[in-house]
């Protein structure tokens, strides 16, 4: 039986033999693996990518105190970009499953619709979920746009769920049952990390403070996007600095929204907010990219 | 000329479920369209569409080989200016050369225009193969799909999914063409998993040769192995299938090679509500929900594989255990949920936009309990057990079990009344009132549900409509047209008598959607003439059973004998009037002075005019229509008579004005239970 890390360091082997880069996770918070920097830049813009990376996705509303077996604040997402897709693509994937010890000639595979949209992100592609046993284990998708922008060059993303995942391949029913490492549970690595964090962001984040610090993000990173304009050498501005305050505000609107704290209509202003900010980054980074070209 | 066989094949990648039927009814009518069009459709040609989740196929024949040669005079220089003296003229020389023939194979034809040189043109016509090839990729791209995509880079061809192999074969041969990047050929793929991914086929082959690679190409053989494979996995269990047309639908275009495998679940969660278990089935797991012989819930499920068998039981297992997970959580949502009471949830709907011009959900509740209550009192019903259910019947939206499975909604906040101790009225109207959700679906049990239900539709509509959500074309996100549906059939299958046009408005726009509504209704669902529809229409509406009682009269009496002739009568007073600008309604300007009446037809018309008003008069209060009709009809011998020897425009102008003034009162008096000149009589349709 594969362990939870065996299962993560099989993907990465397998798709770095098929030419991706592996990266390691984005060192700011994040709601989903398509937000780092590797995902939203890098699939803007005509050159060829590829690139497989964990990366630990935060989603305070989905936090359970650690009880709930199947819900997390904070999950494993394994996500693979090819850019451009190649043909084979699904079969590749297939493969991928097959890597990590599954016999797919004895399993139900299904690639069921579902079409992914991010409204923070200026995102959205087509696609499908695929369901495994009936079990959700992957969110396949082809980029259609990014921060508002029609792609050049069409991405696929694979966003694997490594929980559920493992939790199948190793027939536990509890997340928490996962052997994380020979002799280590998910639980024993992850439970006070679920627990503390899911009491501070249903009980003690501080409202005012979370829309201080929400402000001042979004200050910087609008300061940072009006001086674009004028900047003289445009290729050495930090756009990658303004897009981490995005993902702040990104975050902290997550964590706002789990404290209660937006009505329905102040939700839809402040995800038109953080779209703003992103979209921004997203047109400045393309016109950065042709200057690098045209250098 | 040989006849052909025609195949395509469009292979993608998986398409999602529902859209596949109408595509492959695109595709089959542009197709034929296409071949048509080209004239290479031979006689009798059939075309069979089918469709896996990867493959569209559209089979078709007979088809010409080719285009029939098209044959044409082309017309030269006239005859006058071609020949001078029976000698060619450099004219008549330079049109041979052009055309390519000697000048004397030219001929002279009478035209319209004169005697002209002609030359007779033969265009060979083209193989269909060509033809084929030529028109398929745009043919293909053209077919229709809700939302689309693009894969080969901006401004490449868009399709539902992108396209990785084509078949497209006439006869014997390819028909080659390219589409984006992919090369036409003889070469299929089989399932994913248990075939082969390249295989070569042929017409004859085609079917057969995908079913050894465990794809079954035919809807309706995976539908027939999904009820067959279920009734097999049933036999002699005692436990029966809860059919669902739908989820078949679903699973038949979610599979190339389905099989059906038989699950279980934990007993113990039959504690929860039947309502949360199937929904959870059906619409999160896409599995068929079971019952024992006495129709109760059983703890089992059947999914439908795309693969060909369960040896080892792993499928089940993983299914049961994703349910299990599901189940679970559906228990802790409804244990939660049962902290605060409904009652206690109302002030939460403040937190919860409606809409944002129509503000919150407390907004729209306290608007649901006055209309409820209006409903209510019309029909001098109890308005209190109205008042609480449109209370609470959008409570459900702030509980966890909804917010998780939203098609839940309504049957959750009955479900918890209902635990809650609200006694059955009020529980079974909020549990009820979504309904009915689509044609098929049932109303409203319950008086208090119709009215709570109209409530919150009718609340819907206007106010939608007051701030400019008008739904237009196939655009209509608030489901605008299905409520307005659900009134009216609420309305006349429940026979609840209240003044729809009156709590309507004065909004114009509203009043027209929901007459394109009752048009539709009437003619579509119930099944009358589109004239008797715009007839009772025509002659006023508010009450939707009295509009019903109408229709049904006029019905009846449409077949009989004098009823026709006298629908022309009545449009030949209403164009009298209209010439003569006279007021179709009268005004009491227009009353008739029966001493200016002549003797003879004019006088016994007004005479059988009052004697028939008073029945019909007496009769339409009684809500006696088809006697009433019968009534009106009868009148048919006078008006002719009065037609037939009376001039209208008689040349003193009293006598004039009274003759119009007696057609008015004619017109008006007869209209009120459908207005006549809206029926299309036989003799117009000739």
């Amino acid at each position: 039986m594969y362990t939870f890390q065996d299962i993560l360091m099989r993907l990465k082997q397998y798709w770095a033999e098929r030419g991706c880069i592996v990266q390691e996770p984005y060192d700011v918070e994040v709601g989903a693996g398509t937000m780092c920097p590797e995902t939203f830049l890098r699939v803007l813009g005509p050159q060829p990518y590829r690139v497989a990376y964990i990366q630990p996705s935060r989603r305070p509303a989905d936090g359970r105190y650690g009880e709930n077996p199947n819900r997390l604040y904070k999950h494993w997402q394994l996500q693979v970009i090819l850019k451009p897709s190649p043909e084979d693509i699904q079969e590749q994937y297939l493969d991928s499953l097959r890597a990590i010890g599954i016999d797919l000639r004895k399993h139900d595979i299904k690639f069921e619709e579902d079409n992914w949209e991010s409204p923070t992100l200026g995102a959205w592609g087509i696609g499908w979920q695929v369901m495994l046993d009936g079990l959700e284990i992957t969110q396949f998708t082809y980029f259609q746009q990014c921060g508002g922008l029609d792609l050049d060059v069409v991405p696929v993303e694979l966003t694997y769920g490594m929980e559920r995942l493992a939790a199948f391949l190793q027939n536990k029913s509890s997340v928490y049952d996962i052997e994380w490492a020979p002799g280590i549970t998910y639980g024993q690595v992850r439970r006070a990390d679920e627990l503390q964090f899911s009491v501070y962001n249903f009980e003690l984040a501080d409202v005012p403070t979370l829309w201080r610090l929400f402000e001042l993000h979004e200050g910087e990173c609008r300061r940072l996007l009006d001086a674009w304009p004028q900047y003289p050498d445009k290729r050495r501005f930090p756009l990658l600095a303004a897009y981490d305050q995005v993902l702040k505000c990104s975050h902290l609107f997550n964590l706002l929204d789990s404290r209660g704290a937006l009505s329905v209509t102040e939700r839809a202003a402040v995800i038109g907010r953080v779209r703003k900010l992103a979209v921004g980054v997203a047109e400045a980074w393309l016109e950065q990219l042709r200057l690098e070209e045209a250098a | 000329m040989t006849d052909l066989a025609f195949l395509l094949e469009i292979g993608t990648e998986e398409i999602p479920d529902w859209m596949i039927p109408p595509a492959l009814e695109d595709l089959r009518t542009s197709f034929q369209r296409l071949v048509e069009e080209r004239g290479v459709a031979g006689d009798g040609l059939a075309i069979q569409v089918d469709a896996t989740p990867r493959r569209l196929v559209l089979r078709a024949g007979p088809l010409a080989e080719r285009q029939p040669d098209r044959e044409e005079w082309v017309l030269g220089p006239p005859r006058s200016a071609a020949f001078r003296d029976g000698q060619p003229t450099p004219a008549a020389e330079g049109f041979a050369r052009k055309m390519g023939v000697a000048v004397t194979d030219l001929v002279v034809r009478e035209t319209p225009r004169g005697e002209y040189v002609a030359c007779r043109r033969v265009t060979p016509g083209r193989p269909t193969r060509d033809i084929l090839a030529e028109a398929l990729p745009d043919l293909i791209l053209g077919i229709h799909f809700p939302k689309t995509m693009y894969w080969t880079g901006k401004g490449g061809p868009r399709f539902i999914r992108p396209i990785r192999w084509l078949v497209a074969l006439l006869g014997d041969e390819i028909v080659p063409f390219e589409l984006a990047g992919v090369r036409s050929g003889n070469h299929t793929r089989g399932h994913r998993l248990l075939g082969s991914d390249r295989i070569p086929v042929t017409l004859a082959t085609y079917s057969d040769q995908l079913r050894q690679n465990y794809v079954l190409v035919s809807a309706e053989e995976r539908r027939r192995k999904i009820e067959e494979g279920i009734e097999k996995l049933l036999a002699g269990t005692g436990l029966r299938l809860r059919p669902d047309r739908a989820l078949l639908d679903t699973l038949v275009y979610l599979t190339e090679y389905p099989t059906p495998i038989l699950g279980s679940f934990d007993r113990e969660f039959l504690s929860l509500p039947e309502e949360v278990l199937v929904t959870v089935m059906r619409h999160h797991q896409k599995y068929f929900s079971v019952e024992d012989a006495e129709g109760r819930l059983a703890p089992f499920f059947i999914a439908v594989m795309n693969t060909d068998a369960d040896p080892e039981g792993l499928v089940r297992q993983g299914n049961e255990r994703v349910l299990q997970a599901r189940f679970t959580d559906a228990r802790f949502f409804w244990e939660v949920d049962q902290q605060k009471k409904l009652e206690d949830r109302v002030p939460m709907l403040a937190q919860v936009t409606y809409q944002a011009k129509l503000g919150t959900y407390l907004d729209k509740a306290h608007r649901m309990v006055r209309l409820g209550r209006r409903l209510a009192r019309m029909l001098k019903a109890d308005p209190r057990p109205v008042e609480r259910a449109a209370l609470l019947a959008k409570c459900d939206l702030t509980t966890e079990m909804v917010k998780e499975f939203t098609e839940l909604q309504g049957i959750m906040g009955g479900l918890y009344a209902r635990r809650q101790g609200e006694p059955e009225e009020v529980w079974r109207a909020i549990y009820e009132h979504y309904r009915p959700e689509s044609m098929e679906d049932a109303i409203p049990g319950t008086l208090t549900g119709c009215l709570v239900s109209l409530a919150d539709k009718l609340d819907a509509l206007q106010g939608c409509f007051r701030v400019g959500l008008i739904p237009s074309g196939s655009r209509d996100p608030f489901a605008l047209r299905r409520a307005a549906q659900g009134v009216v059939r609420i309305l006349v299958e429940a026979r609840l008598p209240l003044p729809l046009r009156r709590l309507l408005g004065k909004d114009q726009a509203l009043i027209e959607f929901f007459e394109d509504r009752l048009r539709y209704y009437f003619r579509e669902v119930r099944g009358f003439a589109y004239d008797e529809v715009n007839a009772v229409l025509a002659a006023g509406w508010d009450d939707l059973t009295d509009l019903e009682s109408r229709l049904e009269a006029l019905r009846q009496v449409r077949p009989t004998e004098n009823f026709e002739p006298l629908a022309v009568s009545f449009k030949r007073i209403k164009n009298i009037l209209r010439q003569a600008n006279w007021p179709a309604t009268p005004d009491s300007a227009c009353q008739v002075r029966e001493e200016k009446l002549e003797a003879g037809p004019e006088k016994e018309l007004w005479g059988a005019f009052q004697r028939v008003r008073r029945e019909v008069r007496r009769r339409r209060r009684n809500k006696e229509y088809r006697e009433a009709l019968e009534a009106i009809a009868s009148l048919r011998p006078a008006v002719d008579q009065f037609f037939d020897k009376v001039l209208v425009n008689a040349p003193d102008p009293e006598i004039r004005q009274n003759r119009l003034n007696l057609l008015s009162h004619l017109l008006s008096e007869f209209s009120s239970i459908a207005d006549f000149s809206e029926i299309v009589t036989r003799q117009e349709e000739k």
